[in-house]
């Protein structure tokens, strides 16, 4: 009898830890992450006015972030931080491509993108597409947009600031939020692009 | 006839240069530093940015921008949410109080200066006035740095 009671209570602490265990790996599961690429199924047109889409960028790490170029602010700042982390990885991150999505395709034609990326890094492309290739594309993206103002001219986009790391088997790496420290981003890129692939 | 319009313009003259060293005195409460202005394409909007420091006793209160470069020139903050998603509102007055200093910087506040006339130019350089609450407008001149530029520095 004792030792079935000592059974029963090992088994009681069992279930407890169990339930422990559940309940945190359910507090604690990380919010939705980026689908693969391989996974993701829009298409656009890159600045240079070719087809491309996200099974495009297999084979090479990829930084993927959201934008538009009538941003004064955010996006340049944005695209000057990838410019200088690709400058300091050097060869590291020679095959990296960087697609800057257009969350603003009315205004940002290929033609718009091209004049804008040849401010940067000669790696960055500028992609835009119709507004259900893009809302496919942020959705995948587990990201956001949003238009603020109805003026025709001046409105202006909210969007996720942060840039999406991929490997170069499409899996998601990691993001990189808006204005984190240069000793906290070439870090974790670096780590991304040494990582086995998942 | 003639006579009294030629009082009335002399006399608006007298009186806007009394006026005007006085408006340069109260202008120079606050001081500038490190202006610049990123670069910009076409139409699209533009960026200035700037530290300020209130030198005087008492508070100073910027209420906008005026420049002739732009159709529209407002005092603008970029925020981030917890969810990295960033966003763009007009900023109403900045109060400074005394002794206080503000930056406007990339990331945070910026002077908008919306429907520009023409694109500015790197190595150019485009003014900005500051309005203030009292009434004193002060010019300041932002040099414009590349579109790639993450500070005065470049």
């Amino acid at each position: 009898m004792r030792i079935l009671s000592y059974l029963g209570a090992g088994v009681a602490a069992a279930v407890f830890m169990l339930a422990v265990g559940w309940w945190r790996s359910v507090q604690t599961s990380p919010p939705d992450l980026p689908l693969r690429l391989g996974q993701m199924a829009f298409e656009m047109t890159d600045h240079r006015g070719n087809r491309v889409t996200p099974q495009d960028l297999l084979g090479s790490p990829a930084m993927l972030f959201l934008g538009y170029t009538y941003c004064p602010d955010v996006c340049p700042t944005t695209l000057s931080d990838i410019t200088d982390w690709l400058e300091a990885l050097g060869d590291t991150a020679r095959d990296m491509r960087v697609v800057f999505i257009t969350v603003d395709p009315s205004r940002d034609t290929p033609e718009a993108m091209a004049e804008y990326v040849s401010y940067f890094d000669p790696r960055v492309e500028g992609w835009s597409g119709t507004k259900g290739n893009l809302d496919r594309a942020v959705a995948a993206l587990r990201a956001r947009y949003e238009r603020v103002g109805d003026d025709l001219e001046e409105y202006a986009m909210n969007h996720t600031a942060n840039v999406f790391l991929f490997r170069s088997d499409g899996s998601y790496a990691t993001s990189i939020d808006y204005h984190e420290p240069r000793e906290f981003a070439l870090p974790k890129v670096r780590r991304a692009l040494n990582e086995p692939m998942k | 006839m003639a006579l009294d319009m030629k009082t009335v313009l002399i006399a608006s003259v007298l009186g806007l240069f009394s006026v005007l060293p006085l408006m340069a005195e109260q202008a120079s409460q606050v001081t500038v530093t490190e202006p610049w202005a990123r670069a910009s394409i076409g139409s699209r909007p533009a960026a200035v940015y700037l530290a300020l420091t209130n030198t005087s006793q008492a508070p100073a209160t910027l209420t906008g921008l005026k420049a002739d470069a732009a159709g529209h020139a407002s005092i603008h903050r970029t925020s981030t949410d917890a969810n990295g998603v960033s966003s763009m509102a007009p900023v109403g007055e900045i109060i400074l109080a005394p002794g206080e200093s503000i930056k406007l910087e990339p990331g945070g506040l910026h002077g908008m200066l919306m429907q520009m006339n023409a694109p500015l130019k790197k190595g150019t350089s485009v003014d900005v006035t500051l309005v203030f609450s009292d009434g004193t407008e002060q010019p300041v001149e932002f040099p414009v740095l590349g579109i790639a530029a993450k500070g005065p520095e470049g």
